[in-house]
């Protein structure tokens, strides 16, 4: 085989993103970030939005891109930070904090680990005029690595860790991610999740079920355990 | 005489290597699942991956942010000398893991499950874990680390004598596909089959021969071996690439690993290991000199003995004829 991916539309996005940039995002698009990128996860979302602490000053105007991750990085000795690698962390476990977070923040691009259902994309992320996009493979943490060129600013580290801190990073081509929702709330994971599941019955032909039954267990494996 | 000097850098140089250096056998074997892929999407993941390994060597960071839950798997020699004694042992080990964590770094996932207070060096309560095995008739110590995530990818279930293969393939797929959704297994991984035992050998057999075995290594059941084979390509007949997307690629390879179990039971586990496979293997002499590999070698012939002694590999196979 040649080139795997050759034929996937490709673009690179000046941050804060636009909302026409935004607009023009559609699954299966192959993107790469300039600008500063935001991490923020359980930590902070509790301390800003349970405990009430004020988010940074001029967090808005900085970045409006939500990075689901925590940096393997470590103090450099001069007062910075050596950030080795980063990863994104699964997304699901935040819908709760999610739609009260994009309007706070003015966040329009959620950056994670494996999407957020459908519901969340139309209850969540689609009024707020946000789409999410994905990393690949997971992880890419040496190439997303790479694309990191500083850290602006880190928030909270003393009371949240080095893993649930706020870090603000500068990025240059920062990437890959693959679009997964765009603004009308389309889902790649969830179309492939439909054709993967045309076949499961199939596959299941002529295997008896066990014995023993599990409580609340379901049969069908068309649907999530998220 | 192995020092405790010794110990420790061999444990702080696995714990750099595994978290920055793809092993050979999982690229290779990648590699021909990229040749073998038809979904656009799963290919350009998966070269994505081989980039991303790439630029893990050359810049000599790790390969995944994620750097799971560090932990050791020692094999001591029956002829082996330690002066200092194990404390000593799992006293370097454990700074080894704390030293590793800032040098390389790592990300300090280890917090306590229910405070969720966080050292900052993946060393607390029962962290890393230490397990221990032992090999006759040589003189040395073989330290092996993995760094496996933890939260998605791995399942147990009690299956009963009558569930038979049928029960076994149906768990296989089930943790497969429910995990497999969106890629939170992060597959295409080296699946790893526990049987038997009691509910907690069942689990770490599994884990063992998801981490512990390369790809490519059969067990030596001929049985079992074909079994292997058969839930490798039953799990790639999925439909499933890596992230959930439409493809062929999910299971690297398969490892079972079975133990004697309760006459009623059939327990079955199931793990993933991940994109990243991360694991390396010191062998340290009695001279101190230590040799570095990937492939843990962990199941020896002595592991896997099923007679009540063991003096010689010809006796316990006829004795077992």
């Amino acid at each position: 085989m040649g080139n795997p991916g050759r034929d996937l539309k490709r673009v690179r996005l000046k941050l804060p993103a636009t909302p026409e940039d935004i607009a023009a995002l559609e699954p299966g698009m192959i993107v790469f970030l300039d600008g500063i990128v935001y991490t923020a996860r359980e930590g902070a979302y509790k301390r800003v939005l349970e405990d009430g602490e004020p988010l940074p000053e001029g967090l808005a105007e900085l970045s409006n891109v939500n990075f689901h991750c925590s940096p393997a990085a470590a103090p450099d000795g001069e007062g910075g930070y050596r950030v080795g690698g980063v990863t994104a962390t699964a997304s699901f476990r935040f819908s709760k904090w999610m739609a009260e977070w994009l309007e706070r923040t003015g966040t329009r691009i959620v950056i994670g680990k494996g999407g957020m259902t459908r519901e969340d994309y139309a209850n969540i992320l689609v009024p707020r005029g946000a789409v999410y996009l994905t990393t690949v493979g997971y992880g890419t943490g040496a190439l997303l690595g790479r694309g990191i060129v500083g850290v602006h600013a880190v928030h909270w580290l003393d009371e949240l860790g080095i893993a649930q801190a706020m870090w603000m990073f500068r990025v240059e081509n920062f990437g890959p991610f693959i679009v997964d929702s765009d603004l009308q709330g389309n889902s790649l994971f969830a179309s492939h999740g439909d054709r993967v599941n045309q076949r499961l019955e199939a596959l299941y032909e002529g295997l008896k079920p066990p014995a023993l039954h599990r409580y609340g267990e379901t049969d069908d494996r068309r649907k999530e355990v998220m | 005489m192995i020092g405790t000097d010794r110990i420790e850098k061999a444990a702080f140089d696995i714990m750099c290597k595994a978290a920055i250096d793809i092993p050979q056998d999982y690229l290779t074997g990648i590699k021909g699942m990229i040749d073998l892929e038809k979904g656009d999407l799963s290919a350009f993941v998966l070269q994505s991956m081989v980039e991303n390994w790439e630029a893990a060597t050359e810049d000599r960071r790790p390969m995944c942010a994620d750097t799971g839950l560090p932990r050791y798997y020692v094999k001591v020699g029956d002829k082996a000398k330690l002066p200092d004694g194990f404390v000593a042992l799992e006293r370097a080990l454990r700074s080894a893991t704390a030293r590793a964590t800032t040098d390389v770094p790592l990300r300090p996932n280890r917090v306590h499950p229910l405070w969720r207070n966080d050292h900052n060096n993946n060393v607390g309560l029962n962290a890393p874990e230490v397990e221990w095995s032992f090999e006759p008739e040589v003189d040395w110590i073989d330290i092996t680390t993995v760094h496996k995530g933890g939260l998605f990818g791995s399942d147990y279930r009690m299956l009963f004598p009558g569930d038979g293969i049928d029960g076994i393939k149906r768990f296989f797929l089930d943790t497969l596909i429910a995990f497999g959704k969106r890629g939170l297994a992060c597959q295409p991984a080296i699946v790893g089959v526990g049987v038997g035992g009691s509910k907690d050998t069942c689990m770490q057999l599994g884990k063992q021969a998801a981490c512990l075995r390369v790809v490519g290594d059969r067990n030596p059941d001929p049985k079992i071996a074909a079994l292997e084979d058969e839930l490798k390509e039953l799990g790639n007949n999925i439909g499933m690439g890596p992230m959930g997307f439409v493809g062929s690629s999910m299971v690297v390879d398969c490892h079972i690993e079975a133990g004697f179990t309760h006459t009623g039971g059939m327990p079955v586990s199931v793990h993933t290991f991940c994109l990243s496979s991360r694991r390396a293997t010191a062998r340290i002499h009695a001279d101190g000199s230590i040799e570095y590999r990937t492939d843990p070698r962990w199941f020896t012939p002595y592991m896997r003995r099923e007679t009540i002694g063991w003096e010689t590999p010809a006796e316990t196979s006829s004795a077992s004829a």
